[in-house]
């Protein structure tokens, strides 16, 4: 272990950190302007130059304002729960490479913080653990909705795992690793994968959406923290940093799985030029704007209707998924 | 502006009966149901809508301090309470049908007899804790001195806060540079009023 690669690791982990954390609070901004023009409204617009400030002053709220740990709930679980969802949101994010390699002052930057041969089971599992703050928190708040909302939070657990579990192994089995990079590196040789095999890849890539939107709780299976259905789910009893614990990890995990989607799906940042870099940015922007698309557009499902739809109805594909793929590579 | 087709109460052309399915009872009415609107593309019509929505642009919104809405003439803000335009007096002759009339009793009016031996009103209040903007008392008053005026906004600390009669009461300098607003509600007078006013025949 040399000096250098610690000091270059820990510069990486403290720059994404940076960078992500300020990312979830213009993701809210952005959220909100474009939900804002869809439903033909103005959004933020007082707080500086077109509500820009909007999120500095959320910021300064959220950390100004009195922690408050309700009467009768679980202490230390209630206050762990949105750390756990903060942390495995960043935890996640040190496998994917967000660009391809690059000199500065003639050294040779790897933009990722660690290669590890495993690394989208990593991403998928660390993500999965971030589960656990919503059904943590809801469990231990002492309120009915946060109970509701813990269930719930169970519900979407052993639903998406499973889909998203199963549509990658198709991909998996074409590029023979699991580093985000040899998938990289794959589809600069096979081109990108979704166009892969008679559409296998295309399957598997639609499967791992509609999964993604299940992991990140965004609105087609925004069931764990329904507004208008139980309040803010396992977040009605929070305040403070600690919900803005949750709300970062949410935005971070969104902007994370933009991320996977196109390394795993899309020729991520293809030959490693300056263009390819700038279409992975361009593809995350897009599979970010498609989540808040969403939750203007399309209405919420039950519970039950998720679990449904991905035992009943996801699942099959991509076990079926799974089988052509293997025929057609035998 | 024309009322006629708000009048017209025959919606027998343009009501049509919505041709909804009988819901599948076995198992593969259901799977085909579930094919049916998997592949009908509905969720692509919802995605279409709202990015037409933003390509449009389209804003509603009103940025309310800065700009509001135009009210009626016959809103029923904050009472104001009008002069002559003749004698730049006030109109108000203290007759006290408004406190009669007012169904949340929130007018008081006092009254007494001036040195010229005319009643003059010494007391007006309007307690708009209690006050409804029924609007009954700008209708019942004979002289069109009470009438609602536009001012919606009212911040304090406290809402009982009396409206008093020198608040109410057209500002003299306003009076005298002709901006003082007739109130075009209930009990006013209609716009035509001049031609339909029958004179009296004198040799009644």
């Amino acid at each position: 272990m040399e000096v250098a690669y610690l000091i270059e690791t820990v510069i990486k982990v403290v720059v994404v950190l940076l960078i992500f954390s300020a990312l979830a609070g213009i993701g809210t901004y952005f959220e909100r302007k474009i939900l804002a023009f869809m439903q033909r409204r103005l959004g933020p617009m007082n707080v500086g130059p077109y509500g820009l400030l909007q999120v500095a002053a959320d910021g300064v709220k959220l950390f100004t304002k009195e922690d408050i740990i309700p009467t009768n709930v679980v202490a230390p679980i209630f206050k762990i729960a949105p750390v756990i969802t903060a942390a495995t949101a960043f935890m996640a994010a040190a496998a994917i490479p967000f660009l391809p390699q690059f000199e500065i002052f003639g050294y040779t930057v790897h933009p990722i913080i660690a290669d590890i041969n495993v690394g989208i089971l990593y991403i998928l599992g660390i993500m999965g653990v971030g589960l656990y703050g919503p059904l943590l928190g809801g469990m231990a708040s002492a309120n009915k909705f946060s109970l509701l909302s813990a269930a719930r939070g169970a519900a979407v657990f052993i639903s998406y795992e499973v889909v998203t579990g199963l549509s990658i192994l198709a991909p998996i089995m074409m590029v023979g690793s699991l580093s985000l990079i040899d998938f990289n590196e794959y589809q600069i040789e096979n081109g990108w994968i979704i166009f892969n095999l008679y559409g296998v890849g295309f399957v598997a890539f639609i499967l791992f959406w509609i999964a993604a939107f299940a992991e990140t709780g965004r609105t087609p299976f925004h069931l764990i923290a329904n507004d208008h259905e139980i309040i803010d789910g396992f977040g009605t009893e929070y305040s403070g940093m600690r919900w803005g614990l949750f709300f970062i990890g949410e935005y971070a995990n969104m902007f994370f799985i933009s991320f996977v989607i196109p390394l795993l799906f899309l020729g991520g940042y293809g030959d490693g030029s300056f263009m390819g870099a700038m279409a992975l940015l361009g593809k995350v922007a897009f599979f970010f704007f498609f989540f808040l698309w969403t939750r203007a557009a399309w209405p919420d499902v039950r519970p039950d209707q998720l679990m449904w739809l991905c035992w009943k109805v996801l699942m099959p594909i991509a076990v079926i998924n799974i089988v052509i793929a293997g025929i057609v590579m035998m | 502006m024309k009322t006629e087709a708000f009048n017209d109460r025959d919606v027998s052309d343009s009501y049509y009966l919505v041709d909804i399915e009988d819901y599948p009872t076995d198992g593969w009415g259901k799977f085909k149901r579930v094919i049916k609107r998997t592949f009908r593309g509905e969720l692509f019509v919802g995605l279409w809508v709202v990015m037409r929505e933003m390509i449009k642009f389209d804003i509603h919104t009103v940025s309310y301090p800065q700009e509001k809405m135009p009210i009626g003439p016959r809103y029923r803000a904050v009472h104001e309470m009008k002069r002559l335009w003749e004698s730049d007096a006030e109109r108000c002759i203290g007759c006290g049908l408004c406190e009669k009339i007012c169904i949340s009793n929130c007018i008081q009016i006092d009254t007494k007899i001036d040195e010229n031996s005319r009643k003059e009103v010494s007391e007006y209040s309007i307690n708009l804790g209690r006050c409804i903007f029924c609007g009954y008392c700008a209708e019942v008053c004979p002289e069109l001195a009470i009438t609602h005026g536009g001012r919606y906004e009212n911040a304090s600390d406290q809402r009982e806060h009396f409206v008093m009669y020198e608040d109410m009461l057209t500002p003299l300098d306003k009076m005298k540079a002709g901006a003082q607003l007739e109130f075009e509600g209930f009990g006013a007078i209609t716009p035509h009023e001049d031609e339909r006013v029958k004179k009296t025949p004198l040799a009644y």
